[in-house]
């Protein structure tokens, strides 16, 4: 017969506490948070009509033509000189060369004195460049985001030269200010034409 | 020989953490709720491009997705192999996307309205003709903000 209520053994529950802190740690790891990153870029205002019919007109020394045909190979034409295919790892240092035209050269794109926030002050810049990039609509999305990036690597680049001989550190540890003042420095100017179809005529 | 004679050492209560690993659970599965997987399901499959110039994407909430790729295996057979836009969970054309902009702007609050952008997730394999499109109604919907989605290189 049994002796009345036998008494159930007290199961030990500290562990638990340490089995819910590597389940906890477990899914923080592992569910990313979906950390999207990507390549900002901003889009030129809708064309008007007018524009369409007489396109604003550039220098040729000022334009960097970067065209990306069907089969993904890169032909670069800057201002009078004769186009030259490229490849991408070349791109940047063309992109650079041109943007900020250090020595001065002709055939590169004109400097103008402008008027930049403190502490650069007026300032030869080439503020009226400008890199086209044509595509057609077969190339190859991955392409031409490769030859993107690579433009706006080139910008990120002489921006960040320019934070480290100026304030001494670079760019991204700058303040806004310091930030904003760079990026007037070296002016973003790509531009994107339409796309053609080439092999249509 | 007074009242407050220490009586030997005094023992240290014991704390009670029989509750802990409740107090953990809750943590966990708060973290479990919140990290939400995907909204919508994906009709297109894409694998964006590798890139080194990339920049988080700050708020959320301000962005909207526009998927383009080939169409997963159940709609392929529909719809073919070719490239296809996504906008929420169904597939559009780009005559749509103005429309799907309007609507998502609509949606933000108004002093977020100026700071909507626009991720274009594509596909590596994509060809530009659908991407160029795209912008171009993107252009003329104003929505002029526009994120390449990439992975880090």
């Amino acid at each position: 017969m049994a002796k009345g209520k036998r008494k159930v053994p007290g199961l030990n529950g500290s562990s638990m506490a340490d089995i819910s802190f590597i389940m906890l740690i477990f899914f923080l790891v592992t569910t990313s948070m979906d950390t999207d990153r990507g390549l900002h870029v901003r889009l030129p205002n809708p064309p008007e009509e007018q524009e369409l019919q007489d396109p604003p007109k550039i220098r040729k020394r000022n334009s960097l033509i970067v065209n990306v045909n069907m089969n993904n190979q890169i032909l670069v034409t800057q201002g009078e000189k004769q186009a030259v295919e490229v490849e991408i790892s070349e791109l940047r240092t063309i992109a650079k060369e041109f943007i900020a035209n250090p020595e001065d050269k002709v055939d590169y794109p004109e400097k103008h004195a402008v008027e930049l926030p403190a502490p650069f002050g007026v300032q030869m810049v080439t503020d009226k460049h400008v890199i086209s990039l044509q595509t057609d609509r077969a190339t190859n999305y991955d392409t031409y985001f490769q030859v993107e990036n690579e433009l706006y690597g080139a910008y990120n680049e002489l921006r960040d030269e320019l934070a480290r001989k100026t304030f001494g550190r670079p760019f991204v540890q700058c303040t806004e200010d310091q930030q904003m003042a760079c990026r007037q420095y070296y002016k973003c100017m790509i531009s994107e034409a339409e796309p053609r179809t080439y092999n249509q005529h | 020989m007074s009242k407050f004679q220490n009586k030997g050492k005094a023992e240290m209560p014991e704390l009670n953490t029989s509750s802990l690993p409740d107090l953990i659970f809750s943590i966990l599965f708060f973290f479990m709720i919140v990290t939400s997987m995907r909204e919508v399901e994906l009709k297109v499959e894409f694998k964006t491009p590798a890139g080194t110039e990339l920049e988080k994407l700050e708020r959320k909430s301000l962005v909207s997705n526009i998927y383009i790729g080939k169409p997963t295996r159940e709609y392929r057979v529909k719809l073919g192999p070719q490239s296809r836009i996504q906008l929420n969970d169904k597939f559009a054309e780009v005559a749509n996307i103005r429309e799907y902009v309007q609507d998502e702007r609509e949606s933000l609050a108004e002093r977020d309205k100026p700071y909507m952008k626009i991720s274009i997730k594509g596909d590596k394999d994509t060809h530009m003709g659908i991407i160029t499109d795209v912008k171009m109604e993107l252009r003329k919907a104003w929505a002029l903000s526009v994120v390449y989605s990439a992975t880090q290189r």
